[in-house]
C-alpha cells in the first residue's frame, strides 16, 4: 500500500519536473531569439551590411533613449500618447456597447441602421482624421476621437451579435416573472455577454493604438506618433525606432493588463 | 366558474412565404388545485399553448381567462418551468431563487425566508451560496422549481421539466413536484410527450393531434390514481391498461398524419 503511494508520488514529481524543464527550454529559446535579433542588428549595422542611417542600431537607440529620458521629452510624449490611447479605448468600447444596447433595444432601429453599420465598418476610419482634426481642433479631443472611432463600430457589431445570441429561454424565464425589457437587459443580456465585452476590450487596445498614432502623425505636435513622424522628416531613424520600441513595450503592457482584468473578472 | 378558462384558441405563425397554424380551436377548463397534462406528438404546438396561457404570446384568436380576468405576466399569476433549469449561471442559488421576487419588487424578509425554507424542504440545504454549475441536474431542476414557486403563482406551467433528466432522478422529482404542488394546493398544467408521466401525475390528460394542434381526446384519470403519488400510480393495476389506451390513440394519430 505504502509502496504504491510512494510510486505515484514519485511519478507526480517527475511529471512536475518535466513541465518545469519544458518551461525552461521555452524561456531559453525566447531569450535566444531576442539576443540574436538585437545583436545581429547591432553587428550588421556596425559592419555596414545594412544602412546604419536607415536601420540605426540598438546601441544608438539606447543612447538616444537615455538622452530623451534625461531631457524629459520621452516621458512627456509617452504620457500624452498613453492618455490618449487609454481614453480612446475606453470611450470606443463604452460607446460601442451603448450603441449595441440601443440596437438590441429596438429591432426597428437595428434594421434601419444595418446598411450604415456595414458601410461604417468597411470604411477605413483613419481617413476621417483630417475632418476630426478640423472639427475638434488639433490636440487631445481629435486624437482621442480617432482612438475611439476606430474601435466603436466593430465593438458595436461584435457585442450586438453576442446580445442576440443569448439563449431566449433566459429571457422567457424573466418574462414569466413580468420583467421589463430593461430588467431583461440588466439581468440576462449584460452578464451573459460579459465575456464577449471583455474580449472586445483586448481587440480595442490594439485598435486604439493605431488610431492614436495615426492621429498624432496628422496633428504632429506631441506624442510618440509625433516623434516617429518628426524622426522621419529630419531623417533621424534612431528616433523612429526608439518610438517604435517604446510603443511595442507599452502596447504589450496594456494588453497584458486587460488580459489580467479578464482572468480576474471571468473567474468570479 | 372555472379557475382557468381557455376559449377557442387559434394561433398561426406567419413567415414571408408560409403560414403555419400551430393551434386550432383549443378550449379547455381547469379547476383550482387540478393537475392537467397536455400530451401530444412533437410539433403539435404544446409549448405554444403554454406560452399563450401564460400570456407570453398573444394568440391569433381566442381568450384565456384566469379567475375571470385576462392573464398578464405583470401580476405574477403564472409560474413557468422550462425543459432545462435555465438557472442563471452567474448568480448564486440564493440569487436565482429570489429573482422573481426581486423583479416584481416583492423581496421582503418574509418572502425571502419563505423561499429559503422551500429550498430546505426540497432537500437542498447549504447550497444558497453555491453556483448552479456546482449542482447536479436533478438538484438544479429542484432549484428551478423553488424559483418558480417563490413568487407564489396561482397557476404553474410545466414545459417538459423532467425530460432532460435521467430516469431515476425523473421519477424522484415527479413525486417531489406532485407532493409540493398538493401541499400548496397549486393548479398546474404539464406539457409532456411521456405517456407514463402524464398518467402518473395528472387528474386529466388532453391528447393533442398535430399540425394544427387540436384536442383529439380527453382522458379523465380514475379516482384511485389521482390520490396516489406518481411513483405508486405507475405500479397501480389500472396503469397498464390506461397506458395502452393512450398509446393506441397516439399511434393512430401519428399514422393518420404519416
Amino acid at each position: 500500500m505504502n509502496k504504491e503511494t510512494d510510486k505515484v508520488e514519485l511519478l507526480h514529481k517527475n511529471y512536475i519536473r518535466s513541465l518545469q524543464v519544458e518551461k525552461r527550454w521555452i524561456r531559453f529559446y525566447q531569450a535566444i531569439i531576442f539576443l540574436v535579433f538585437f545583436s545581429s542588428w547591432e553587428l550588421f549595422s556596425t559592419k555596414q551590411w545594412i544602412d546604419p542611417l536607415i536601420f540605426s542600431s540598438p546601441s544608438k537607440i539606447w543612447i538616444l533613449f537615455i538622452n530623451k529620458l534625461q531631457d524629459g521629452s520621452l516621458l512627456t510624449n509617452l504620457g500624452v500618447t498613453l492618455t490618449e490611447t487609454v481614453f480612446g479605448f475606453i470611450l470606443g468600447t463604452f460607446l460601442g456597447v451603448l450603441l449595441a444596447a440601443i440596437l438590441w433595444w429596438s429591432p426597428m432601429i437595428s434594421k434601419i441602421l444595418d446598411p450604415y453599420l456595414v458601410i461604417l465598418n468597411a470604411m477605413p476610419k483613419v481617413a476621417l482624421g483630417p475632418v476630426l482634426i478640423v472639427a475638434l481642433s488639433p490636440g487631445y479631443p481629435s486624437i482621442i476621437a480617432m482612438g475611439a472611432i476606430i474601435s466603436v463600430i466593430i465593438t458595436t457589431i461584435v457585442v450586438y451579435t453576442a446580445f442576440k445570441e443569448v439563449d431566449p429561454n433566459y429571457l422567457k424565464v424573466l418574462q414569466t416573472f413580468g420583467a421589463t425589457r430593461f430588467q431583461c437587459f440588466k439581468e440576462a443580456i449584460i452578464p451573459a455577454c460579459f465575456p464577449t465585452i471583455i474580449s472586445t476590450l483586448k481587440v480595442n487596445v490594439g485598435l486604439s493604438w493605431v488610431g492614436v498614432i495615426v492621429g498624432e502623425f496628422l496633428v504632429s505636435s506631441k506624442g510618440l506618433g509625433y516623434m516617429i513622424i518628426y524622426g522621419f522628416q529630419v531623417f533621424n531613424f534612431t528616433l523612429v525606432f526608439l518610438s517604435l520600441l517604446v510603443i511595442a513595450v507599452f502596447a504589450t503592457i496594456m494588453y497584458q493588463l486587460v488580459d489580467f482584468l479578464e482572468k480576474k473578472l471571468i473567474k468570479e | 366558474m372555472s379557475f382557468l378558462k381557455v376559449q377557442n384558441i387559434q394561433h398561426t405563425y406567419f413567415t414571408k412565404d408560409s403560414r403555419t397554424t400551430a393551434l386550432s380551436d383549443i378550449s379547455l377548463t381547469v379547476e383550482e388545485g387540478e393537475f392537467v397534462s397536455i400530451l401530444g406528438p412533437s410539433g403539435c404546438g404544446k409549448t405554444t399553448l403554454l406560452s399563450i396561457i401564460s400570456s407570453l404570446i398573444k394568440p391569433t384568436q381566442g381568450t384565456v381567462l384566469l379567475e375571470n380576468k385576462p392573464v398578464s405576466t405583470a401580476n405574477n399569476d403564472i409560474g413557468y418551468m422550462l425543459q432545462q433549469d435555465y438557472l442563471f449561471p452567474w448568480k448564486t442559488i440564493e440569487e436565482n431563487i429570489l429573482l422573481g421576487l426581486k423583479l416584481s419588487k416583492q423581496l421582503t424578509e418574509k418572502n425571502k425566508s419563505a423561499a429559503l425554507n422551500l429550498l430546505q424542504q426540497m432537500g437542498l440545504s447549504d447550497v444558497e451560496k453555491q453556483l448552479p454549475k456546482q449542482l447536479s441536474g436533478g438538484m438544479r431542476q429542484r432549484v428551478a422549481l423553488v424559483r418558480t414557486l417563490a413568487t407564489e403563482p396561482k397557476l404553474l406551467m410545466l414545459d417538459e421539466p423532467f425530460s432532460a433528466l435521467d430516469y431515476q432522478t425523473k421519477l424522484k422529482l415527479e413525486d417531489l413536484v406532485s407532493q409540493t404542488l398538493d401541499e400548496f394546493g397549486k393548479t398546474a398544467i404539464l406539457v409532456t410527450h411521456d405517456i407514463g408521466e402524464a398518467i402518473a401525475m395528472s387528474d386529466r390528460v388532453y391528447l393533442l393531434s398535430s399540425r394544427p394542434g387540436r384536442i383529439h381526446k380527453t382522458f379523465e384519470m380514475p379516482e384511485e390514481l389521482k390520490t396516489l403519488s406518481p411513483f405508486n400510480s405507475r405500479n397501480h393495476e389500472a396503469y397498464p391498461s390506461l397506458f395502452q389506451t393512450i398509446w393506441k390513440e397516439l399511434e393512430s394519430l401519428e399514422q393518420g398524419n404519416g
